[in-house]
């Protein structure tokens, strides 16, 4: 009897173990998939619902939204980007590069149903699946195209279409697409910038990579605001064309603008006082550009 | 393979960073390979000298010089005509780099004939200047990829592969003029091994 407990005793106990991490951990895979450029995976913990590139490498979520309140976004970085409203309030075309689950083009659909909202995302498999898992859906107003960024923005430029809110959000996952960052790509971002445009980038806020980012944005644009929350490891660079509006324009658009953000959870009155000039980067550092841009070396550094 | 490495991201401002892009060049490389090796041998064939040899080098460097000089000359019109970025970068991988990778594909059989004394010797000969290219091949994409793009701009890289391979053109021909010197009767035997 007591030899028969003996061997069923790790048995059980490795039983047990698996019962209290399944009730703990209750995050289910719904979904898996390998595309050309990332492992994607959506993961659903309760009614959060999340996107992941790469989940094998410790990559942080993509996207999330909670099922049951769709409207609400989740992610800071997400929310700062509608700080981009306090420079141009009332975009009516708007280029978003980058799909991700489509939460943020969703949003700006929502909020803005006139404006023309055209996406860029260089992979199907992520369209696919902000299709299914994200509730994301094209309509009169709002179309995906697949396609890299770059040959999107460049062809945009030669038929001389121009956007007036301009989100680049194409730096998720662990490879950064190195034309995407250098002073001609942004130049082309320029050619297709309306005189009023802003142009909200979400980038990166650590290694040497910042410095390099930095220096190249303010070689192109001059001055810009460098959105950076306490809580959050993203930074948001804001720019337009014009030289930036004095800090009480921007509290003044804030209130007046804050009530329609609610539902989304933005809390836009708080931004103003987090959009900074100050330079915080190594000037010294090299401007990318096509010669030049070895980003991913750069990140690892 | 240093110009391979390179040539994604010379075409990336026209048509993007994605997979097909690379596809189009490696299938443009393979290609111009193929086509090198196969008139390389065909020239082995007939009076094979060092002086012809020498010319591959210097042709693959010249035909090199557009990739730096005329790459947006090249590319814009493309971008212009084809909307499609996977036609469009298997059209521009093969005007830029179609004609200076078959010369270099030359230089393999042509070495071969040179360096082979007798049948015997034949494989042996093959096998070693296949692990020479190879190796050259293999440190030539590492170095481009991990160290040159972090110190140099692109087209900086690409002159310092043009004048290796000026270089390269330049000692065979001054090594062959010695010995021809030296010796009324020159029969070449392996003394060039670079690819």
């Amino acid at each position: 009897m007591k030899n028969k407990l003996r061997l069923l005793l790790p048995f059980l106990s490795i039983c047990g173990l698996l019962a209290v991490t399944q009730s703990l951990v209750a995050a289910e895979v719904i979904h898996e998939e390998k595309s050309l450029y990332r492992d994607i995976n959506v993961v659903q913990t309760g009614d959060r619902r999340c996107l992941i590139f790469n989940v094998h490498r410790g990559d942080r979520n993509q996207t999330c939204v909670d099922v049951n309140n769709r409207d609400e976004l989740i992610f800071s970085y997400t929310k700062m980007s509608f700080a981009g409203l306090l420079l141009t309030p009332e975009p009516k075309k708007i280029l978003i590069a980058g799909l991700g689950g489509g939460t943020l083009p969703l949003a700006f659909n929502d909020l803005f149903p006139d404006a023309q909202i055209d996406v860029v995302e260089v992979d199907q498999a992520v369209v696919n699946v902000a299709k299914e898992f994200f509730f994301f859906e094209e309509n009169a107003n709002m179309s995906v195209s697949v396609n890299d960024a770059r040959v999107f923005v460049k062809r945009a430029g030669i038929l001389g279409e121009k956007y007036d809110f301009i989100i680049l959000d194409a730096f998720g996952g662990d490879y950064i697409p190195e034309h995407l960052l250098t002073q001609e790509f942004l130049g082309e971002i320029k050619q297709i910038m309306t005189e009023d445009a802003v142009l909200v980038a979400n980038t990166f806020s650590t290694s040497r990579f910042y410095d390099h980012e930095s220096v190249t944005y303010q070689r192109v644009f001059g001055e810009f605001f460098n959105f950076k929350l306490p809580n959050s490891g993203n930074r948001l660079i804001i720019t337009q064309l014009d030289p930036l509006p004095p800090r009480g324009n921007l509290t003044t658009r804030a209130q007046s603008l804050a009530p329609s953000l609610e539902k989304y959870g933005v809390p836009l009155l708080e931004y103003p006082n987090r959009l900074s000039t100050r330079v915080d980067w190594d000037m010294s550092r090299r401007v990318l550009t096509d010669q030049y841009a070895p980003a991913n070396l750069l990140q690892g550094n | 393979m240093t110009v391979e490495m390179l040539g994604a991201r010379i075409m990336a401002p026209y048509f993007g960073g994605s997979i097909s892009v690379w596809g189009s060049l490696i299938t443009v490389f393979m290609l111009a390979l193929s086509v090198g090796y196969l008139v390389g041998g065909r020239l082995s064939t007939r009076n094979p000298n060092p002086k012809t040899f020498a010319l591959f080098f210097i042709g693959a460097a010249i035909f090199s010089i557009p990739i730096i000089v005329f790459a947006d000359a090249i590319m814009r019109p493309i971008f212009l005509t084809i909307e499609d970025p996977r036609y469009g970068s298997l059209l521009a991988s093969v005007f830029l780099y179609f004609i200076p990778t078959s010369i270099l594909g030359m230089i393999s059989p042509y070495s071969v004939r040179l360096m082979v004394d007798s049948h015997e010797h034949s494989g042996h000969m093959a096998g070693l200047l296949f692990f020479v290219s190879t190796i050259g091949s293999a440190g030539g994409t590492l170095a481009t990829s991990f160290y040159f793009v972090l110190w140099f701009d692109v087209n900086q890289i690409l002159w310092g592969a043009v004048a290796v391979l000026l270089l390269a053109g330049s000692v065979i021909l001054l090594i062959n003029y010695l010995l021809q010197n030296s010796a009324t009767d020159t029969r070449v035997s392996g003394y060039e091994k670079q690819t």
